[in-house]
């Protein structure tokens, strides 16, 4: 069996090369590119997210992101998001009092996390519930976390019968806050697991194995 | 459910070797950084710190090479100082695999830079190196001042209200370091750990001193959210970061 094709999404964010190499690492075919063809036809799209939620947003509108991202999701093709790259699913972020329209896949605001330190930095555990796959055999392991601002409240109304609500994985600093959200093709983490040692490179491992 | 103390080992890299000196002087040969690296992050490190010691640029471009070599198999945060005065350093630093930057001098010398460099890539990649000596000077109400240079030279700036304008400028997070302590193996200087603490909000990473595991804990009770040492780890037992993190652990603190 051939490597899955991953295409980690180049608009200016960050260090994308670390998620490159962790991608490398479990073993994906990796390409780095915002070209159409490239977004599209990959077997996972990672879309890194780093800096503001303003600027991650208006980077996302250069490179036509938030217009592909919408149709592999449409046509039911994984998309990971990851810090940043998971805020921005979500309705709307509220950074120095600017708000910033998300891409709302998901209902929920992004705000300032009201703990005694912050940023959140460093190793922290999550709640991850039993019927999720993207943390299988590393439920109690600690991820890397870097960020002053998160999801606090989860308001997702299954509104059909056959619908299966997203799976949500809760952590905690100064109160909790979404670690991450499993949702058909649609993956997002807010903590960096290309940055998570092997505990990262097994969640990339499950991501990677549920792609085709 | 808490956020663990993080343990960071610190690579002073000087021409592509790892060093280490006491008070920052009579420099001792500790290794190859890109190994050490390694060794670290197999033993349970929970980020790596690289301070580029030397001045030189040719120098510099070495150590460049050892942060990208090290960024593409170990998996863990890396953070990179020494020399780092704009956004362009920044930015070539970020590139060439690292995912923090560290600043001490340039931001001294202008403090605006620390406003350009995180209003452009975010508070989490930069963080202020505060170098501080403790003084008998009224100038520094704190009692303890901002060096630079490595220590060599005082600025009669006083250093929690340094650590405080810095936090205010938006930096995500300070690594202070202690002057005294440093090389020392006596231990952590605790009340200036107290005092950066109760003047800011950002995580806080504690150096200088350490020179055995029992030293780490009374660090994390004065108020560090991360410690960093040199020597205990470069000279130290093989398992000496096991050892830190028990430590910690047995004094009632999360490690991963």
């Amino acid at each position: 069996m051939s490597a899955p094709k991953v295409t980690v999404l180049d608009y200016g964010s960050g260090n994308i090369r670390s998620a490159v190499r962790a991608l490398e690492h479990v073993g994906a075919d990796v390409t780095l590119s915002a070209a159409p063809e490239d977004v599209l036809n990959a077997d996972g799209l990672l879309v890194p997210g780093v800096g503001a939620f303003a600027a991650v947003m208006q980077g996302l509108k250069d490179v036509d992101g938030l217009r592909m991202i919408g149709r592999r999701v449409a046509g039911g093709r994984s998309v990971l998001g990851i810090c940043v790259g998971l805020q921005v699913l979500f309705e709307e972020g509220v950074e120095h009092g600017v708000r910033t329209e998300g891409m709302g896949e998901w209902p929920g605001r992004v705000e300032r996390l009201k703990a005694d330190v912050v940023p959140h930095m460093g190793w922290n555990t999550v709640q991850a519930p039993q019927e999720s796959t993207l943390f299988e055999g590393i439920r109690d392991e600690r991820f890397y976390f870097v960020h002053s601002y998160g999801v606090q409240d989860w308001n997702f109304d299954v509104t059909q019968p056959a619908m299966r609500p997203p799976i949500v994985t809760w952590s905690t600093h100064g109160g909790p806050f979404i670690a991450a959200v499993e949702n058909g093709p649609l993956t997002a983490t807010q903590f960096h697991p290309e940055k998570s040692g092997d505990a990262g490179a097994q969640l990339l491992r499950n991501w990677i194995n549920g792609l085709r | 459910m808490t956020v663990a103390i993080r343990v960071i080992p610190c690579l002073d890299v000087d021409a592509g070797r790892v060093v280490k000196g006491v008070n920052f002087e009579d420099l001792r040969d500790a290794g190859d950084p890109v190994e050490l690296a390694h060794r670290y992050d197999r033993a349970g490190a929970d980020e790596l710190t690289f301070l580029d010691v030397t001045a030189s640029s040719s120098n510099r471009d070495t150590t460049f090479d050892v942060v990208a070599q090290t960024a593409e198999e170990v998996f863990i945060p890396l953070t990179v100082g020494g020399g780092v005065r704009q956004i362009s350093d920044v930015d070539r630093l970020l590139r060439f695999g690292a995912d923090k930057a560290s600043i001490n001098t340039a931001a001294v010398a202008r403090p605006q830079v620390i406003d350009e460099i995180t209003s452009h890539f975010g508070s989490q990649v930069l963080v202020l190196s505060l170098d501080a000596r403790r003084t008998h000077d009224a100038s520094t109400p704190s009692g303890y001042e901002v060096t630079t240079h490595g220590g060599r030279k005082g600025t009669g700036i006083d250093a929690v209200a340094w650590a405080r304008e810095a936090a205010d400028r938006g930096v995500g997070e300070i690594l202070l370091n202690s002057i005294d302590a440093d090389g020392t193996k006596q231990g952590f200087d605790l009340a200036m750990i107290r005092a950066v603490r109760a003047a800011v909000k950002v995580p806080l990473i504690a150096s200088g001193g350490a020179g055995e595991p029992a030293h780490f804990p009374p660090a994390v009770e004065a108020g560090a959210d991360a410690v960093l040492a040199a020597s205990v780890f470069h000279f130290g037992p093989v398992n000496a970061i096991a050892e830190v993190k028990k430590a910690i652990r047995d004094a009632g603190f999360p490690v991963r």
